[in-house]
C-alpha cells in the first residue's frame, strides 16, 4: 500500500503544495501522526475521514495556526513548516475556516473587506456579488446576524477577493440547506474552471466526489489511502468501510 | 431659586466635566487595550504619571513647552509602553488573567518607587501655558481657559480614538483580531504586531492624559495611583472593552462626582463605587458590556 501512496517524483516537483510526514500537537495532545499528501496546480483534491480523524488540523497546520508541527510543507517551492500564519497567507493561500469565522463585531461589508489583498487577480467585489447576490444586500447587517447560508457565502466570498490562488475549504457544506449546498458546488466548480487550485475537507462525500479530482483518506492523524476520480468508482466498499458508512 | 448656589453648582458641574474627562481617556485606553491584549493594566496609572513627568522633563532639560509635550510625551510613552509589551506582558499572553494582574501591578509599583525616590511624594509645579491662562466670564460662571481646553481636547481624542477603531480599516482589523486573532493572521495581518502598536496607543492615551492634568493637579509620582481606582470603578460600571461605554461612562461619572460634591458632599468620594456595587448587582457585565 505505500507504493501505491508514494507519488511519483515528477508529481513533487511540479506540485503546488507538498505535505510530508506532518505532525501536529495540541498541548500535550499528538493529533498529526505523519500526514502525506500534494496538490498539483489547478486541482480540487478532498480530505476525506471521520470525525476527529485530523482533517481539520491538518489545513490548521498547513495555515500555521497550530502552535506545535513538524514535518515539511512546502509551498510555491517555499518550506512553511515554521513560518508564521501571516507569512503563510501573504505567500497566496486563503483559508474558509470550519466555523465559518465571521466577526460579530463588523458588518457584513466590513467582514468581506476584512482580508487584505495579497495578490493581483483577485475577484472583485461585482464578480463577487454575480456569484453571491444575496450579499449586496445585506452589507450593512452585522455579520453574525445572516442565515447559516448567508454566512458560509460571505466566508467563501471574502477570501476570493485577496488574489490568493489557493484556497482550503473545511466543511463548507456542513448544516445547510441542500439548495444552498448546490450553490456552494458550482461555486467551486467555477472557481475550479478559473484556475484556482482547492484542497477541501468534506463530510459530504456526494458533494466532494462530483467536484474533485483526487481524494485523500485520513484516519487516527495519518493519510492511510488514495485514489483519483477514475479508481474511485471501483473502490466504493473500501471507501465506506474506511468512512464507516 | 431653590436655594441653589448656581456659581457653587456649575464649578463643581466643571470639575466633574475635568475629572469626567481624564476618566474617559483613560478608561478608554483600558478599554482598548483589554479589547486586543485581554490583560488589565494595573500599570496605567504609572504610565499616566509618566507622561506628566515626561511633559515635566521636557520642559525643564530641552526646553521643549507644552504643546510639544502633548505630542512628543505620548509618543514617548507609547514608545515605553510598546518596549514593555514586547519584552514583558508578551511572555505572559495567553495565561491566565491573575499573571497580567501581578506583572502590570509590580510594573506600577517600581515605576511609582523609581519616582518616588528621585522626586519624593511633593508636587513638582508645572505652569499652564500662556495661551490658555486666564478664563472668560460666562455670566453664570467664571471658565477657566484651561479646563475648557482639557475638556474639549479629551472629548475630541476620545472622539478621534472611537473613529479609528469603528470607522477604519485598521479598526477592523483591530476589532476582528479581539474576537478571532488566529484567523485574522491566517489573512496575512500580522496580529503580534497590532497587538504591540494597540498597547503602545492605550499608553499614548494615558500619557496624553498626564500631560493634560500637569498644570492642573501637579507632577506628582502618585497622581496617577489616586486617580486609577477610580478609573478602574469607572471600567467596571461602563462594561470591560467598550470603546463608546468607556467614553460615555468616564465622563457621566466625573459629572455625578461632581453633582454629588454640591448636593452631599460627605458622599462624592464614594459614589463612583456605590454605583459600581449597583451596576454589579444588576448587570455584572457593566452597562454596555456583553455577556461573554
Amino acid at each position: 500500500m505505500l507504493e501505491q501512496l508514494a507519488p511519483r517524483a515528477s508529481d513533487l516537483d511540479a506540485a503546488l503544495l507538498t505535505v510530508e510526514n506532518l505532525q501536529s500537537w495540541y498541548g500535550e495532545s499528538h493529533i498529526l501522526h505523519g500526514v502525506d499528501f500534494h496538490i498539483q496546480p489547478g486541482e480540487v483534491v478532498t480530505l476525506l475521514g471521520r470525525n476527529g480523524a485530523g482533517k481539520t488540523t491538518t489545513l490548521k497546520s498547513i495555515m500555521g495556526l497550530i502552535g506545535k508541527r513538524t514535518g515539511s510543507i512546502r509551498f510555491r517551492g517555499t518550506d512553511i513548516i515554521h513560518a508564521s500564519p501571516h507569512k503563510i497567507a501573504r505567500l497566496g493561500m486563503a483559508y474558509c475556516p470550519e466555523e465559518r469565522g465571521i466577526f460579530s463585531s463588523l458588518n457584513v461589508q466590513e467582514n468581506l473587506l476584512l482580508p487584505p489583498r495579497i495578490a493581483d487577480g483577485g475577484l472583485s467585489l461585482d464578480a463577487i456579488f454575480e456569484l453571491f447576490p444575496n450579499l449586496k444586500e445585506r452589507l450593512a447587517s452585522q455579520g453574525t446576524k445572516l442565515s447559516g447560508g448567508e454566512q458560509q457565502m460571505l466566508a467563501i466570498a471574502r477570501i476570493l477577493r485577496t488574489g490568493a490562488k489557493f484556497l482550503m475549504f473545511d466543511e463548507p457544506t456542513e448544516g445547510l440547506a441542500p439548495v444552498i449546498v448546490e450553490q456552494i458546488g458550482h461555486t467551486i466548480a467555477r472557481l475550479k474552471s478559473q484556475g484556482f487550485t482547492i484542497l477541501l475537507v468534506e463530510q459530504n462525500f456526494r458533494f466532494a466526489s462530483e467536484l474533485a479530482d483526487r481524494f485523500y483518506v485520513v484516519e487516527n492523524g495519518k493519510v492511510i489511502d488514495r485514489f483519483s476520480k477514475e479508481t474511485l468508482p471501483a473502490n466504493m466498499e473500501k471507501l465506506a468501510s474506511y468512512l464507516g458508512v | 431659586m431653590l436655594g441653589i448656589n448656581t456659581q457653587a453648582l456649575f464649578g463643581q458641574l466643571l470639575l466633574g466635566l475635568i475629572n469626567g474627562s481624564f476618566y474617559a481617556l483613560l478608561s478608554l485606553g483600558l478599554a482598548v487595550i483589554f479589547g486586543m491584549l485581554n490583560i488589565i493594566n494595573f500599570a496605567h496609572g504609572a504610565l499616566f504619571m509618566m507622561g506628566a513627568f515626561c511633559a515635566y522633563f521636557l520642559l525643564t532639560w530641552f526646553d521643549l513647552n507644552y504643546w510639544w509635550a502633548l505630542v512628543l510625551a505620548p509618543l514617548i510613552i507609547g514608545g515605553f509602553g510598546i518596549v514593555l509589551q514586547h519584552t514583558l506582558l508578551r511572555r505572559i499572553a495567553g495565561l491566565d488573567h491573575l499573571y497580567s494582574l501581578l506583572l502590570t501591578f509590580g510594573l506600577a509599583l517600581i515605576i511609582q518607587g523609581v519616582f518616588l525616590n528621585y522626586y519624593g511624594s511633593s508636587g513638582l509645579p508645572y505652569a499652564i501655558p500662556a495661551a490658555l491662562q486666564g478664563g472668560t466670564n460666562l455670566g453664570f460662571m467664571f471658565l477657566p481657559n484651561y479646563r475648557a481646553w482639557v475638556v474639549v481636547v479629551s472629548l475630541a481624542v476620545c472622539l478621534a480614538t472611537w473613529f479609528l477603531i469603528e470607522r477604519t480599516r485598521f479598526g477592523s482589523y483591530l476589532r476582528a483580531a479581539t474576537e478571532n486573532p488566529q484567523l485574522v493572521s491566517a489573512f496575512g495581518i500580522n496580529v503580534p504586531l497590532m497587538i504591540t502598536l494597540t498597547y503602545g496607543l492605550g499608553v499614548g492615551l494615558a500619557a496624553l492624559a498626564g500631560v493634560l492634568a500637569a498644570p492642573i493637579n501637579q507632577v506628582r509620582p502618585l497622581m496617577g495611583a489616586d486617580f486609577i481606582i477610580v478609573v478602574f470603578a469607572v471600567v467596571v460600571i461602563g462594561g470591560m472593552g467598550s470603546i463608546l461605554g468607556s467614553i460615555v461612562t468616564g465622563f457621566a461619572l466625573g459629572i455625578i462626582e461632581g453633582l454629588t460634591k454640591y448636593f452631599y458632599p460627605e458622599a462624592s468620594n464614594t459614589v463612583v463605587f456605590l454605583l459600581m456595587v449597583l451596576v454589579l448587582l444588576v448587570k455584572p457585565t457593566g452597562l454596555t458590556g456583553k455577556a461573554t
